[in-house]
């Protein structure tokens, strides 16, 4: 088997995971009930090995510089010590070549950990961009990353390891070094809870640890469906190089001020706010019972408009949800295309669980 | 093997098939299929009084991440089907040979079960399709 294994791997099989192949990693997708997963994550505390993500660290006396102009966020929002911010990185026609969380740690160092999927085209694109900058790009290496998340998770990370209570009082999308591990309060399932990234050789130990005070070992599967239900978005599914941030329900995470900032794909961005949106990312909730899945078609008073980009259940609301790119004028209702029937969704504004309750 | 219960016919497609005594046949998907499929969230059940023939698809098991056809294993007519499906159809996960069943059949032929196959055969296909 020449799959690529996270550190974790022995304690998945352990923990008696489904082990898929997963863009090139042996990777576990549940651990006998997906649904019961996502319901430990909403209800109580469990954990993802994420140990696939990359890892970039950014130095130099100019990386605010660069990075000020190589993503649509801005770096500058971030003046405190391990603050953070998600953005995407644009190419320069505007498409997305990767969304990522960047954290600025402390002076010229930046730690930004973008998708395992897209690593090497993300780092070819970064180096070239970094080299007029002198900034010195190194991707983390040896190490595991664990995201443990839901309303109890933090209280768990509490209890198994040792925090100062500046570290423990950390705000939402803040990180801190804490010996040679670097801790974060950010996540990708709309819970509360931290993302750890550690020497690959002391994940087993956490791991334990966590297990041993009750924190529920959780699969891709129900990342996917906690992700959904929170209203983020995946990279590959709901945009790509294709797409520009404001087609995929990314505006927000675009800096226009100050006007002064140029960054790659601004120009493009401009123009095709200049000439009007024409398409939109919305979420969309199936009336009656079914699932929706990706591409399948939608139609909006009986012409098609577009298609499902990300299509799941979901656990917490007990009905299928969706994303779509639809045409910008598409209003609250539509029809799904599934097995030859018209199945009638409603279109939302997502997210379509907050506090672990539905909202929409 | 208790995941293949001897008293059941089986097919290729991994169904099972119960002749009952009133001449029916009850019909559901194996504990091997409900576990290759994950946690199922939908499932969307043949309609009473529909003809089948055999090998057609009669109803769809869906989990989060696929959806799968189950094939009607011999012709016959639609008599029943299992309604609690409706609003739990992880009731397939939990039990596949007993009250996950999916619907009834009144077949054409009651001898056409003797075409399926048998518990070790079935507990054979597994084997080879695990390889």
């Amino acid at each position: 088997m020449n799959l690529k294994q996270t550190p974790l791997h022995d304690a998945h099989v352990a923990a008696g995971a489904k082990m898929v192949d997963f863009g090139g990693w042996h990777m576990p997708i549940h651990y006998g009930s997906q649904i019961e997963e996502h319901h430990a994550v909403r209800q109580d505390a469990g954990m993802f090995d994420v140990s696939h993500m990359t890892v970039v660290d950014l130095r130099g006396p100019r990386v605010a510089e660069f990075l000020r102009y190589l993503l649509a966020n801005n770096v500058d929002r971030l003046q405190e010590t391990g603050k953070a911010l998600y953005t995407c990185m644009l190419n320069e026609a505007g498409g997305v070549i990767d969304d990522l969380i960047v954290y600025h740690m402390h002076g010229n160092w930046y730690r930004m950990v973008v998708n395992s999927a897209t690593r090497e085209k993300d780092l070819a694109w970064i180096r070239e961009h970094a080299a007029p900058f002198g900034v010195e790009v190194e991707e983390g290496s040896e190490l595991a990353m664990l995201a443990v998340q839901g309303p109890k998770a933090r209280a768990r990370v509490h209890e198994v390891l040792q925090l100062d209570e500046g570290v423990r009082d950390m705000a939402p999308f803040f990180a801190r070094e804490v010996g040679d591990m670097f801790i974060a309060r950010t996540g990708y399932t709309g819970e509360d809870g931290y993302e750890l990234i550690v020497p690959a050789d002391e994940i087993a130990e956490l791991w334990r640890k966590l297990l041993d005070a009750g924190v529920r070992p959780c699969g891709l599967g129900a990342r996917d469906t906690l992700r959904l239900e929170a209203g983020m978005n995946l990279y590959g599914a709901d945009m790509d190089e294709s797409v520009t941030p404001l087609e995929s329900g990314l505006a927000w995470t675009v800096a226009w001020e100050p006007e002064t900032r140029d960054f790659i794909g601004r120009a493009a961005l401009e123009k095709q706010k200049a000439a009007g949106v024409t398409r939109k990312l919305v979420g969309l909730v199936l009336e009656e019972r079914g699932v929706l899945r990706n591409h399948l078609k939608v139609f909006v008073d009986g012409l098609e408009a577009g298609e499902i980009t990300s299509g799941s259940f979901s656990p917490s609301l007990g009905r299928a949800i969706a994303f779509a790119r639809v045409g910008s004028e598409a209003g609250e209702h539509c029809t799904v295309e599934v097995r030859g029937k018209q199945l009638p969704a409603r279109i939302v504004r997502p997210p379509f669980v907050r506090n672990g309750k539905p909202c929409v | 093997m208790s995941d293949i219960p001897g008293d059941l016919y089986y097919t290729r497609t991994h169904e099972w098939v119960r002749p009952e005594e009133d001449g029916t046949f009850t019909v559901g998907i194996t504990h091997h299929a409900q576990e290759l499929l994950g946690d199922l969230v939908f499932v969307e059940l043949p309609e009473v009084g529909a003809e089948m023939g055999a090998g057609d698809d009669c109803a769809v098991v869906e989990s989060v991440k696929a959806a799968s056809d189950v094939y009607c294993p011999v012709a016959g007519e639609v008599v029943a089907v299992n309604e609690a499906l409706a609003d739990e159809p992880e009731i397939i996960n939990r039990d596949a040979f007993g009250d996950g069943w999916i619907f009834r059949l009144r077949p054409e032929d009651r001898g056409s079960v003797e075409d399926l196959l048998g518990p070790e055969a079935y507990a054979e296909l597994i084997a080879e399709e695990e390889h």
